[in-house]
């Protein structure tokens, strides 16, 4: 019986959540469009989450080519089909390790210091000062942060691919002794439009969702310190599991127009 | 302090406010009139639904029942851009002081004030506006620092500059000495003081210390679960026979 209600509880919870999320969805894209708008603030943060992620993405991007090389090699050997590995490493960075890899990257690094960043103000009253001097929080501190995610995620995954397919190419002149023009002209023979167009959109959901969730954490945080620790946790834990959600959605819809 | 009230026109009017968060009904029926030119303070026990008061009068909390008017405007029923306008007119001093922290004490200053083109027009250069302000408060040296790289004291003083900026009518504090040792919260009365001369702003005080409301106060309220216990000078609340009144004068 316990354990029923308890059950009950947390269905509870998780639907006033899901109400909450939407909600706050409905009220960025209404105060998106409406004047004034805070051009400035936006492009900060562009620069600010950008240049924040930058050396993490490429690190992480340059390991990921390099070992998914590595770790491919000996089995294409095997087979005779060592000349198939900047089409596959390629495909396969495009497509989606590059996007899902970066995109849980930024949202460990953006948006737990978004999560961080609003609850601190939220429980220092720095929110409600801005709300009594007549300004608007949400349009301020909220949209600004959501579109610069939304905005930045893409640049920062296209940057991660790059890396990503220069690490595998390092591997591959160093074991197969292959020229830097010969990897990348069988790179962009490989690489067709319906590749790119899928994965370059569902990079913006990507976007979208981390700051989104990040700002809804910080925004909401409960009072107390613990409380900000819980908005930049839940806002990782939350915008990862969204983010694997988005991007079965978006295999999903993808997979269907390969088959028209 | 003279505790004559200057002028006997009401600019905020509370009746039976009533404010719940669940079972705890923090506000139950709470009524109170600040004149124009006036300064009352607020003491009550800690959780007795001051600082909730407060908000639901900015609009930061919405109340359940009851009615606020501030400068002739009921506040529930202004939509977004109506109330941000009465904002300008209402100051808010926080406890804590609320500095944004990732900006400087100008930008500090500045970000309400580049909000607000309606009341000041477009302003090509904020600088004597801010400095004006940092000037009131003695510290204009400060322009470029960081909140992190100010005392206690200065903060609550910068504060008081930002809340000062769009030059209100109303000035509401929390707490405005809490948390400070005692020369600094003698500072910041005195301050207190002097800008209520020099501006005429009317004021609600929440506060705790019994120095600040015999030097500020025109009268008093004290707040006992929710409602107005008793009013009236300081003068006659320390000189009151009720237990429970005496009990904060102690």
């Amino acid at each position: 019986m316990n354990s029923i209600f308890k059950i009950k509880e947390l269905f509870k919870n998780f639907l006033i959540e899901v109400g909450e999320l939407s909600y706050f969805t409905g009220r960025f894209f209404k105060e998106a469009f409406r004047r004034p708008y805070e051009f400035k603030e936006f492009l900060r943060q562009c620069f600010y989450m950008g240049n924040r992620s930058l050396l993490l993405v490429s690190v992480t991007g340059f390991i990921i080519g390099l070992v998914f090389t590595l770790q491919s090699r000996p089995t294409l050997q095997e087979f005779g089909a060592v000349s198939w590995i900047p089409s596959m490493v390629s495909i396969s960075i495009i497509r989606e390790i590059g996007p899902i890899i970066t995109a849980l990257i930024c949202a460990g690094r953006i948006g737990s210091g978004i999560g961080a960043e609003l609850g601190s103000m939220r429980v220092t009253e720095q929110i409600d000062a801005m709300e009594v001097s007549g300004t608007n929080p949400f349009k301020y501190l909220v949209v600004t942060r959501i579109l610069a995610t939304t905005f930045m995620l893409p640049i920062l995954v296209f940057f991660g691919d790059l890396i990503a397919i220069f690490g595998s190419y390092l591997v591959e002149n160093l074991k197969g002794n292959v020229s830097f023009l010969l990897y990348f002209n069988q790179v962009f023979n490989a690489l067709e439009f319906s590749d790119l167009i899928p994965s370059i959109i569902k990079t913006f959901f990507f976007g979208f969702a981390i700051g989104l969730v990040g700002c809804f954490k910080g925004y909401y945080c409960k009072k107390g310190t613990a409380g900000v620790g819980l908005a930049a946790n839940s806002a990782v834990v939350f915008t990862s599991m969204l983010l694997f959600i988005i991007d079965f959605i978006a295999v999903f819809i993808t997979d269907i127009f390969y088959d028209l | 302090m003279d505790t004559t009230v200057p002028n006997l026109k009401p600019i905020i009017e509370i009746k039976e406010l009533k404010k719940s968060y669940g079972e705890n009904h923090v506000l139950n029926g709470f009524n109170m009139v600040l004149y124009d030119g006036e300064n009352v303070v607020i003491m009550g026990k800690s959780g007795s639904g001051k600082s909730v008061m407060i908000k639901c009068l900015i609009g930061l909390e919405e109340h359940d029942s009851g009615t606020i008017e501030v400068m002739g405007k009921e506040i529930s029923e202004l939509d977004r851009d109506e109330l941000d306008d009465l904002r300008t007119e209402v100051g808010f001093l926080f406890q804590g002081s609320a500095l944004y922290d990732s900006m400087t004490v100008r930008e500090n200053l500045e970000f309400p004030l580049r909000r607000h083109t309606k009341k000041f027009g477009v302003l090509e250069d904020t600088t004597p506006i801010v400095m004006q302000a940092l000037e009131n408060v003695g510290l204009a040296h400060t322009i470029n620092l960081m909140p992190e790289e100010l005392s206690g004291g200065m903060k609550r003083r910068i504060a008081l500059a930002r809340t000062l900026i769009l030059q209100p009518k109303i000035i509401l504090y929390d707490e405005p000495t809490t948390g400070l040792d005692p020369i600094t919260a003698k500072e910041i009365l005195l301050l207190m003081k002097s800008i209520q001369e020099k501006y005429n702003t009317s004021s609600i005080i929440i506060t705790h210390d019994l120095d600040c409301a015999r030097v500020i106060s025109n009268r008093m309220i004290l707040l006992i679960d929710g409602k107005n216990y008793i009013e009236g000078t300081f003068e006659e609340l320390s000189t009151s026979t009720d237990p429970e009144v005496q009990a904060f004068f102690k």
